[in-house]
């Protein structure tokens, strides 16, 4: 899809799933908005639009708000089970965010960005959107994943900057 | 009561990590319900069976599985998968063919065999399987879910560690003595806090084991029951309700919830409109309840459950705690069975649980967990992919 041209991808460097991110320098999820009502879906999976009083079946792909405000917060301490692939052997716990998109009305899930805890997270704190490396493929190739980092607060949180 | 359903007879096998075949525990709770209806296997005209995912193909066959582990009999049969729900779905078919009157004796059994550890998805690489995606890409198991839901009362709601400790503490002591029950061991709060954190701010011991069980329920139609002298209770609802979107709490298993962009959200949550559609169905409310038996796949869901279910308000739910209301001995005891805190989670039969217990209690059966005085029991519980699940009993 069009996500992928708008990809620049590094060699041996690729996302772990295609068509939900973008990995420039303003990485951002990429959902798609029905052009009848204006929900937007992520991920942006289905043809159709999933308000059930629209009917809609035009969605084009937009770009979601690169920061947003925590809704919830937790980690993992053990290793998930497959297909989960640990990056680290022993094992090393991980955070995850539930992020809310104020101009998307949506609340997202993400992994929270390397070297952060659930002692950085608050309900209500503003994070922005990174990409990092999930697991690295048996071929050597890193497998990249959208992360959310906390940031300091400021203009533009929960504004949704606009990108859609 | 004439055009009611009642349920005439409920049996389980014992909740532990057996390790034998599902079918096994499914005939023994289906025999011990029949026994407890008085009525033989060949008496029964619709056979509802939850499927289990985990146990290949006779699993997703559960109805047709358990009719041929009784012996096959001629009888209907159907089978239902709603994960969690799954129990109430089996239930719901079988009320609706009575009402129906299609039959007038149906069997409803749910049996589970359990790996150890987290609850996995299917294997294989399934890229268009939202279960498989989860992990793959996030990492996120259930606990996650249960994690984020329970840090959320804490920040917003003021709940503490150990508000959360103190619910395991009141669940491990009603199920001291229900026969049926996995764990029968007082746990201290100390205790809970002691148990590593598994997704903060949840403790191993906050967040429920996965079981082997099996539990069953007949039901009849009322007329049934009368011509043939049954005791039974009375079927009052079951509500198998899906979202309204848009869904503004994320659920296992999704990355996101629906968006608020074109619809606002409805007055009630999901988890708020389970138990709500019960008690519209039953012409009931919360203030009519006796006991309620909630899905406590983590100590803080519990607390949640008080909420959604209409026992009080937003935010109030760890003082309900705190007074000993949802004890036994209190104004409306939740999960005197013990809940999964006691019996872990065997999936298609968890549901048909609840409604096992919520039975015993409106008939006195209870031994030494009973409600004094039990007239209305509520079940809920909530299955992944948007299953609603809640049932009312009365007498």
């Amino acid at each position: 899809m069009s996500a992928a041209s708008a990809t620049t991808v590094a060699p041996g460097r690729r996302p772990a799933v295609e068509g939900w991110f973008t990995t420039g320098e303003r990485p951002a999820l990429l959902g798609t908005r029905c052009r009848a009502c204006g929900t937007v879906h992520f991920p942006p999976e289905g043809s159709w639009c999933r308000n059930p009083r629209c009917g809609g079946d035009e969605l084009e792909e937009v770009e979601l708000s690169r920061r947003g405000r925590v809704w919830s917060y937790t980690d993992a301490r053990y290793q998930p089970p497959p297909p989960y692939v640990p990056r680290t052997d022993p094992f090393e716990p991980f955070a995850l965010a539930a992020v809310e998109l104020e101009a998307e009305g949506l609340v997202v899930l993400g992994q929270v960005a390397d070297g952060y805890g659930v002692d950085d997270l608050r309900v209500g704190a503003p994070v922005e959107l990174v990409v990092e490396t999930l697991y690295v493929d048996e071929d050597g190739t890193e497998r990249t994943i959208w992360r959310w980092k906390p940031v300091e607060d400021g203009a533009g949180v929960g504004a949704g900057e606009g990108e859609r | 009561m004439s055009g009611e359903v009642v349920v005439v007879g409920v049996g389980m096998h014992p909740w532990g990590k057996w390790g034998r075949p599902f079918q096994t525990y499914g005939v023994h709770a289906a025999r011990a319900a029949l026994a407890d209806a008085g009525l033989d296997w060949t008496d029964v005209q619709l056979v509802v069976g939850g499927e289990t995912v985990r146990n290949g193909y006779p699993g997703y066959v559960a109805g047709a599985t358990f009719a041929r582990a009784l012996g096959w009999s001629g009888a209907r049969v159907a089978t239902a998968y709603a994960a969690c729900a799954t129990g109430a779905q089996a239930l719901d078919t079988a009320r609706a063919r009575i009402l129906a009157g299609m039959c007038d004796v149906a069997l409803v059994v749910g049996a589970d065999t359990t790996p150890k550890g987290f609850l996995a998805p299917n294997a294989g690489e399934r890229w268009d399987d939202p279960d498989w995606l989860r992990f793959r890409l996030l990492g996120a198991t259930n606990p996650t879910y249960f994690g984020l839901y329970a840090r959320r009362r804490i920040d917003l709601h003021g709940a503490t560690p150990e508000d959360f400790a103190r619910v395991k503490v009141k669940n491990a002591r009603h199920g001291l003595a229900n026969p049926y029950a996995r764990y029968r061991k007082e746990v201290t709060v100390e205790e809970v806090l002691a148990s590593p954190i598994v997704a903060d701010p949840l403790h191993l011991l906050d967040i429920c084991a996965t079981s082997d069980g099996g539990a069953a329920v007949v039901l009849t139609s009322a007329e049934f029951a009368r011509r043939r002298g049954l005791r039974g209770v009375r079927l009052r609802a079951v509500a198998t309700v899906t979202p309204t979107f848009p869904n503004t709490v994320v659920d296992l298993p999704d990355f996101a919830t629906d968006s608020t962009a074109a619809v606002a959200p409805a007055q009630r949550t999901f988890r708020d409109s389970i138990a709500h559609a019960a008690y519209e169905e039953a012409g009931l409310g919360p203030e009519d309840l006796s006991l309620a038996e909630v899905y406590d796949l983590s100590t803080a869901l519990e607390l949640d459950w008080y909420e959604n279910i209409g026992l009080c308000k937003t935010g109030e739910a760890e003082r309900l705690l705190r007074d000993g209301d949802t004890t036994l001995g209190g104004r409306v005891p939740v999960n005197p069975s013990g809940g999964l805190a006691c019996f872990g989670e065997a999936v298609p039969a968890q549901a048909l649980a609840q409604v096992c217990e919520v039975v015993w209690q409106l008939q006195g059966r209870a031994e030494g967990r009973q409600v004094e005085g039990a007239r209305v029991g509520l079940t809920a519980n909530q299955g992944l992919f948007g299953h609603g699940s809640a049932v009312i009993l009365s007498v």
